[in-house]
């Protein structure tokens, strides 16, 4: 798939000597939804900075679109909408004067028609003449996103863009950047909220200590990584595991109700044949059997732990 | 040119005097009404004219470059601090628009809300004193040009200012007092020899002076000088905001 966004050796030393970035290459697709994981101080919100052009890149080029965010500014930003983590907006603006605002500030003549279909897809239409000051913090989160939708982008940076949001406007939030996509626009969010990468992404990059870790496919990130268990709930509790199914993946509940069997998807030989059949032979019977497979945030935490 | 985005910041910045009237043009009408009672009606009454000019008179160019040079500054370092404090400066800098754009908007706005108010006091001056501009042209000339080099040296501090206190820092304690001693209320010729002279290293005494001679065609120092001074910091503001822009200067990491 063609690339829109293109991270080439970029490193970022501040003033103080401290390397936010260190030597990141990145290839983010035309139309894709990529997650950029990791714990604080990892250096996400600092390369999304660079790629918007609020931070200046020490080493590297990035490129959008095929154009250098630096030479070919106009044309790179001009593409680029970005939702800042912190509610950095002007309290005292209307919400309508706001994404105007906003859609002016980026070269695009006045469409009131536009703004109104993006207050309405936000939720919004009904506070357009409140003060931003009057708002609740997830209206002011909505503003933020309909300020860098203002002027028709084709890339959406959103840096936490559900932080501090309650469940139900998460969720809302969430059908928007599908829908946003659907429409065509590639989307990068960063987030802590693992749950959030898995529900939505494509793509996950894992990004700590200023590095990219890896970046993969979410499912074959999941498939490959993400272990999966088979539990069975036995018709008759087991106060211990008889010795010819003894393993060292297998374990009973403290109750001796169920056992859970842990596997590696990836392996040429899962063992659950084997175990099958040393159940059976063991006389040990089950009335109900489920799978379930490790999280991304296990993964996650399990990278972040190891780099 | 993203002129879009000019009109944007332009628009914005003009907004906000709308919001806060009271502060931005009312407050230095009511000021300014009050120093032509004290100056104008209170101390003009014993000193009966200066340089053949009534001192109520003789006074109205001085007050109206007092509002005009603490207001661009005001006006202009305000509107590019208040992004940088809040944050909603990022909004600026991902914009497809270049510093150039950005400071014509942002200093031609504040250039413009000077100019109104300075229309605003000579029109509250009218109420006061009989006006008379001997050369309305050349009068608009020095209005525009302090406008726009006292909103450029406004928007350097601005950029410069990383908290409050030093955002009124240089405006409080030394535009004002050079103001107050440039010759707003009196002539530098009504000064000692010793005092005329350490004047003459004030340069708000040349805009004053040229300024007035528009109206009178009194001065302090030759019109040419005065013109030639408010060229030499207009050029050296535009000098130092084009190195501002040239390294991003507290503007960007």
């Amino acid at each position: 798939m063609q690339s829109i966004v293109s991270v080439r050796h970029l490193s970022k030393t501040y003033d103080d000597g401290f390397k936010a970035l260190k030597d990141i290459n990145l290839e983010i697709r035309k139309g894709e939804i990529i997650a950029l994981l990791g714990p604080n101080g990892a250096g996400k919100t600092t390369l999304i900075s660079v790629i918007c052009g609020i931070v200046n890149p020490s080493e590297g080029e990035v490129l959008v679109d095929g154009k250098n965010i630096i030479g070919d500014f106009r044309a790179t930003r001009s593409m680029i909408g970005l939702v800042p983590q912190e509610l950095t907006i002007d309290s005292f603006s209307t919400v309508f004067a706001a994404l105007s605002f906003s859609r002016g500030l980026f070269g695009k003549a006045p469409d009131p028609a536009y703004i109104e279909s993006v207050l309405k897809d936000l939720s919004l239409w009904d506070k357009r003449n409140n003060r931003i000051v009057e708002l609740s913090g997830g209206m002011k989160r909505r503003v933020l996103i309909g300020k860098a939708l203002a002027h028709q982008p084709t890339v959406l940076f959103l840096d936490e863009p559900t932080a501090g949001v309650d469940v139900e406007l998460r969720k809302d939030m969430w059908a928007l950047v599908r829908k946003l996509r659907d429409s065509g626009v590639t989307i990068i969010l960063t987030t802590h909220y693992i749950e959030e990468a898995e529900e939505i992404a494509d793509r996950i990059g894992i990004v700590t200590k200023g590095e990219i870790l890896l970046v993969e496919e979410k499912d074959e990130l999941m498939r490959k990584l993400g272990k999966k268990q088979l539990i069975l709930d036995l018709v008759e509790p087991l106060s211990s595991l008889p010795e010819s199914v003894l393993a060292p993946s297998l374990e009973v509940s403290a109750d001796g109700a169920t056992l859970t069997y842990t596997y590696d998807t990836q392996g040429e030989h899962t063992g659950i044949t084997d175990l099958m059949e040393a159940l059976r032979d063991a006389g040990i019977r089950f009335k109900d059997m489920r799978t379930t497979q490790r999280s991304l945030e296990d993964i996650f935490v399990k990278l972040v732990e190891e780099a | 040119m993203n002129w879009h985005g000019v009109k944007a910041i332009y628009a914005f910045e003009m907004e906000r005097t709308r919001r806060t009237l009271m502060q931005s043009i009312i407050g230095p009408v009511i000021s300014t009404s009050l120093y032509f009672v004290v100056f104008g009606a209170a101390i003009g009454s014993r000193i009966q004219q200066v340089d053949g000019i009534s001192y109520g008179a003789f006074i109205v160019p001085g007050l109206v470059m007092l509002s005009l040079l603490t207001n661009s500054i005001s006006n202009a370092s305000f509107g590019i601090y208040f992004p940088k404090f809040t944050g909603t400066i990022y909004e600026l800098l991902s914009a497809p628009i270049s510093m150039f754009e950005a400071l014509l908007g942002y200093v031609g706005a504040a250039a413009s809300k000077s100019l109104i108010l300075g229309a605003i006091i000579l029109a509250t001056a009218g109420f006061f004193v009989p006006l008379q501009i001997a050369h309305p042209f050349l009068m608009v000339l020095f209005l525009l040009l302090t406008c726009i080099s006292f909103s450029l040296f406004g928007f350097i501090i601005g950029i410069w200012a990383n908290n409050f206190e030093k955002l009124q820092l240089i405006p409080l304690l030394i535009v004002t007092p050079l103001v107050f001693l440039g010759g707003s209320f009196y002539s530098a010729s009504m000064l000692s020899p010793f005092w005329q002279t350490v004047t003459l290293f004030n340069p708000v005494l040349y805009l004053i002076s040229g300024f007035r001679w528009s109206f009178y065609e009194i001065s302090d120092v030759s019109l040419g000088v005065s013109l030639a001074m408010v060229l030499v910091f207009l050029t050296a503001c535009l000098l130092i905001v084009s190195w501002i822009f040239r390294t991003g200067y507290h503007i960007k990491k």
